[in-house]
């Protein structure tokens, strides 16, 4: 499977691997402590400070390592439970049919007929603002599109005669979802994951910089931008690395994605 | 009665139902959460006695059926309540702001929609070709960084580094049109920027359709040149599904408003409504989002209105 | 050059292939083929999928489809090589010189505009009409072409029409401007066979009487046979042979034309019904959630074990529900079906295991009905795993025997679907029904898909098996062809009914009921002078009445 992997995606899985294991490894690797004061305010870069320093004085490259780990673990962990979350409802829904699918149906497009910063805005609003909360709240309201995705997927599948052919058999709905449909719908979806994943990323960005993501003094990328946001009038760029981290991650994913697409599309006629 | 008016008037009342699905819904989550209005206002550390007068004072322990119809029979009178943080009149002040908001999604409409319409066809007639790769891979870093970002991109490069525009975005009464539109000029460049991606990869892809259809070959095959193929065989059928994607499209842009306001302290809807959810005003957070949410309702049953329209099987029925 | 209007020499078409997991290659469809056709002369190009057919009609026209190219040979059309004319020469050729009439009438008017102003655009567009000619000449050939209201027709947007009569605009279309050779690919395929003949005989009048040339593109034969003068047969982008009608198809030289010319004429004795029937199906009528009509009214027949049911009609007459409702999948709203013994409970969900083993079903597609993540062996396997408990050896041992069976041998078992040709897949669908040892088999249209000779091997097997297996068929098709090769009795449906039924032997003979002497009649048999003879006795039989 790796033989035939295109520049372009190769490119993509190692910047995306060098994202996440910078995330996973950024105690051993930042610096500085995250919260360390170890110079002036807005510092230009210099050997000592790679990035500079931001709006307190604290190593900018310090707080973009930790706050790529917060906006990553937000992410991924949003990602799976909207995954776990839409999928498994979705293809529920396509299974039973009937009034289930109605009703799961009919209310992921009563969510979905408000747009989700809004939706997102509205409940945070009301509870605490604290990381489980951001997962919870966009986990769920992202899970209304994988859910789409997934029925609309497996109610493809599920009218395939081999499905129908299975059930002549008498085979339970175990083997129809594990067996016949998840194998088929399985490509589509880790592509739809990556999509996702970059979502999640710019939602709590977003979140973050409005002030009502990740809060200080943890550090996330959405962050950043907001305290440093003030240095760009008097042209302090300091705000502007998250850009670059996160368009540069959101690319490679999506290459990434695109490629895994293409290999479905093409696979209709080759092995898995 | 015309099936296509039965079905745009079956649209209609969706529409309709759904808008009053969604404020219940909003309204209800108010509700179902942790901790109300009161507590939000005065914090986790208020005592019962001062908990339980505001209560009383903001009418909460009505129940909440009826709090609801009391709020929604306000908001069809116009009266949307007042802030429980200035007491200002609610409807007083999103008027004016909306009226902004309004404002720099027209003119971001005005430049990006024909804007992406064109460069979607050019990515379809130079398919596979350079200038398509050139478009899709700027399309492609747009979408990926968040609208924020690309708001400070731009204020940085343009107007600190290059002096262009201005980086905030100040609009009041006494200023001529003029004056709006250099001050709203970042602004609506970013709203271009935001949505243009998404318009003209979504316009590519409904044309490409469009094209690969079998009736395009019957046209090349009558000897057809390419501009009538295009004109008078690609085009009718390709309009209703650019329209929707230009709605949706629409639709998507009243939502980047809010992000682009808060970066350029532009004075509409969007700041208001992340003021709101700082300050925990709930009766503001829940005015704007009902507002939000009509207006993303709307331009949704719009676009499929009209595809509904222009469909030639329904308008020309058996 | 003068002599012939179409004059191609040493045509070379090739293609790009984006095989999975493999660079993009270019492949050679068609190497080098060579003929003339004259002013008035309408030739045949007959082969099966990947013959190569449509893309030399398409070549004609310097058109090719896809990713496909033109690499060499040439092309004369009214003596100049089109192959190397200019863009503008081959505007005024396409839509002017030579038309196309394309398989699928239905994809190809565009649906926004009306019909007149299509079939009329490009005799405008090449100057060749004013307008007003133009829609004069419209209306003429829709009158010559049969279809009702030629004055007002052209006025009704495509989906107002029916596929018969949508076809028909579509010849109206490629003859309006008056060309000198017209591409006719595959034009009566998609319809039912008693339409077929009535558009059939439209096409052929109209070519006659404009004296046009064309280009007849089909994969029947015994169609071919009725429009043509001269027949060309290509096989995997070659020409196999050439010669006139009678030539072909009384005399053919080659082998692969004998094989073509003797498909469909497998020899298959009658069994007279013994002992207790298999399947009884009594009264049975059924419908569809939400509609208010019957699909099936009052439904009775009865199958015999090791015997074949057919049960024959055209699309929208109720075969495949009927299929539907003895699997369970369509509950009736009246009626019984008895089945070894007992009676089918009609939801097929609680149903018995042994009921679902003993009842099985294969499809037309054999692409959708196969998982394309598993192995043959999976496929194979799991109603041997799931019926009968085998595991492991024993169940290895079983598949190789069913795939012995299936005449697929050795090797296929770790294959998946995608690696298998057509006829393969069917196979694979066979010896998964075989293996929950069934005691009957619901064929729907098991062949439909296939090319001639891929189904009269399908045929063949499922004909074998029955004798050595001793199980029952149920074989809902279309085609009269294959009922006469595998039936015992026959049940002939016309709209939710059964109006024939009987054993093959009497169905089949006089006298007969209007509907099932319409289909027998509409059939195309493969000798000359079939569709007149059928169309003068169609006339003297309603001047009779």
């Amino acid at each position: 499977m790796m033989k035939n992997i295109p520049l372009t995606a190769l490119v993509g899985l190692i910047i995306t691997s060098l994202y996440f294991a910078a995330a996973l490894l950024a105690s051993w690797i930042a610096p500085y402590g995250m919260a360390e004061i170890v110079g002036d305010v807005w510092e230009p870069s210099s050997a000592e400070h790679l990035l500079g320093t931001d709006n307190i004085g604290r190593d900018l490259l310090t707080r973009m390592i930790y706050g790529g780990q917060t906006t990553i673990f937000i992410a991924t962990m949003g990602t799976i439970l909207s995954f776990v979350t839409g999928s498994s409802l979705g293809f529920l829904a396509a299974v039973l049919g009937g009034w289930a699918d109605q009703l799961l149906s009919r209310t992921v497009d009563l969510i979905m007929a408000i747009p989700s910063l809004i939706m997102a805005l509205v409940i945070l609003a009301m509870v605490p603002v604290t990381v489980p909360v951001l997962i919870l709240v966009m986990g769920f309201l992202d899970a209304t599109r994988v859910f789409r995705l997934a029925r609309s997927v497996a109610v493809d599948i599920n009218v395939m005669d081999y499905v129908e052919a299975a059930r002549l058999r008498g085979e339970g709905g175990a083997w129809v979802i594990f067996r016949e449909i998840l194998p088929n719908a399985l490509s589509p979806l880790v592509a739809e994951l990556g999509l996702r994943f970059i979502f999640m990323v710019l939602f709590i960005s977003t979140l973050s910089f409005l002030g009502l993501g990740v809060q200080p003094p943890l550090a996330d990328w959405g962050g950043i931008v907001k305290e440093n946001k003030d240095g760009i009038v008097y042209g302090i760029g300091a705000a502007l690395y998250p850009a670059i981290a996160i368009a540069t991650l959101a690319i490679s994913v999506n290459l990434v994605a695109d490629w895994v697409l293409n290999r479905t599309t093409s696979l209709k006629g080759g092995r898995g | 009665m015309h099936p296509i008016i039965k079905l745009v008037v079956q649209r209609l009342s969706l529409g309709i139902l759904l808008l009053f699905a969604a404020s219940a819904m909003i309204f209800g989550l108010t509700e179902a959460l942790p901790g109300d209005a009161a507590q939000a206002v005065l914090g986790q550390t208020a005592t019962p006695e001062s908990l339980a007068n505001l209560r009383e004072e903001m009418g909460l322990n009505e129940p909440a059926i009826s709090r609801y119809f009391d709020w929604l029979g306000g908001i069809m009178t116009g009266d949307l309540g007042s802030s429980i943080v200035n007491r200002l009149d609610i409807a007083e002040s999103v008027g004016k702001r909306l009226g902004n908001t309004l404002f720099l999604a027209f003119w971001a409409a005005v430049v990006s929609v024909p804007l992406a319409i064109f460069l979607g066809l050019l990515a379809v007639r130079y398919r596979d070709r350079w200038p398509d790769k050139l478009i899709s891979a700027i399309t492609l870093t747009t979408i990926s960084i968040p609208e924020f970002l690309i708001g400070y991109v731009l204020v940085y490069f343009l107007a600190v580094k290059m002096g262009w525009g201005t980086a905030l975005a100040m609009v009041n009464d006494s200023m001529s049109l003029g004056q709006k539109l250099n001050a709203i000029a970042l602004p609506v460049l970013v709203l271009t920027l935001v949505v243009l991606a998404h318009m003209m990869r979504m316009t590519r892809a409904a044309i490409l359709n469009v094209m690969q259809s079998a009736y395009i070959e019957t046209a090349e095959l009558k000897g057809l040149s390419v501009f009538n193929v295009i004109a008078k065989h690609a085009f009718p059928n390709a309009v209703s599904p650019i329209v929707n994607v230009v709605m949706l499209n629409l639709a998507y842009l009243v939502v980047g408003v809010v992000v682009v306001e808060v970066v350029f302290v532009y004075p509409g809807m969007g700041q208001f409504l992340v003021d709101a959810v700082t300050k925990r005003d709930v009766p503001v957070v829940l005015a704007c989002g009902v507002i939000f949410a009509a207006i993303y309702i709307g331009l949704n049953m719009l676009a499929d209105i009209i595809s509904i329209l222009a469909n030639p099987r329904l308008r020309h029925p058996k | 050059m003068s002599d012939g209007m179409l004059k191609v020499r040493g045509l070379k078409i090739g293609a790009t292939v984006y095989p999975p997991g493999e660079k993009p290659h270019d492949i050679d469809i068609v190497h080098g083929v060579s003929f003339d056709l004259e002013q008035g002369k309408v030739l045949g190009l007959i082969g099966e999928s990947g013959a190569g057919k449509s893309t030399i009609g398409l070549a004609a026209m310097a058109y090719g489809r896809g990713g496909v190219e033109l690499t060499g040979g040439e092309v004369w059309v009214n003596g100049r090589d089109i192959l190397q004319s200019s863009k503008g020469d081959l505007r005024s050729l396409r839509g002017g010189e030579v038309t196309y009439v394309s398989q699928s009438a239905a994809a190809s008017f565009n649906p926004a505009k009306q019909i007149m102003e299509q079939v009329t655009e490009a005799a405008i567009t090449h100057g060749k009409f004013s307008k007003a000619e133009a829609e004069s000449r419209a209306v003429e050939l829709f009158d010559k072409l049969g279809l009702p209201d030629p004055q007002n027709i052209g006025k009704r947007y495509p989906h107002q029409v029916s596929g018969g009569q949508l076809q028909r605009c579509m010849t109206a279309l490629a003859l309006c401007p008056e060309p000198d050779l017209v591409v006719f690919d595959e034009p009566t395929t998609a319809l039912d066979v008693t339409t077929q003949i009535d558009v059939l005989m439209a096409i052929k009048d109209a070519i006659r009487e404009t004296g046009v040339a064309a280009l007849y593109i089909t994969h029947d034969l015994a169609v071919v046979a009725q429009v043509s003068d001269d027949i060309m047969v290509l096989k995997m982008g070659e020409m196999v042979e050439y010669g006139t009608v009678d030539q072909i198809i009384n005399a053919p030289k080659e082998e692969y034309t004998q094989a073509l010319v003797s498909v469909r004429s497998i020899d298959h004795e009658e069994k007279a019904p013994a002992g207790v029937p298999v399947l009884k199906v009594e009264n049975i009528t059924a419908r569809y959630k939400g509609t208010n009509f019957d699909v099936l009214k009052d439904i009775n027949v009865e199958l015999h074990a090791g015997q074949t049911l057919a049960v024959v009609g055209e699309s929208g007459s109720g075969k495949s529900t009927l299929a539907r409702v003895i699997t369970g999948l369509l509950p009736q709203k009246g009626g019984n079906v008895h089945f070894a013994g007992r009676d089918l409970n009609p939801v097929m969900r609680t149903r018995p295991r042994e009921d679902l083993r003993e009842l099985q079903m294969i499809y037309q597609m054999a692409d959708t009905a196969m998982n394309p993540r598993q192995t043959v062996g999976t496929i194979i396997g799991r109603p041997l795993e799931f019926y009968f408990g085998l595991r492991g050896a024993e169940k290895q041992k079983r598949i190789q025997e069913l795939l012995d069976e299936i005449e697929l041998g050795q090797g296929f078992q770790d294959r998946y679907p995608a690696e298998l040709s057509g006829g393969q897949k069917q196979r694979v669908c066979i010896a998964r029904a075989l293996a929950a040892k069934p005691k009957l088999i619901i064929c729907d249209e098991v062949t439909s898909a296939l090319d001639p000779l891929v189904a009269d091997g399908i045929l063949k097997l499922l004909l074998d098996l029955q004798k050595r297996e001793d199980v029952a068929y149920l074989f809902i098709t279309h085609d009269l062809a294959t009922v006469r090769a595998i039936a015992d009795s026959i049940a002939v449906m016309y709209q939710g009914e059964v109006v024939r039924y009987g054993p093959k032997s009497e169905v089949l003979a006089p006298p007969f009921d209007d509907y099932t002497d319409l289909l027998l009649s509409s059939v195309p048999e493969m000798k000359l002078g079939w569709l007149e003879s059928v169309i003068a006795n169609r006339k003297m039989a309603s001047a009779g009445n």
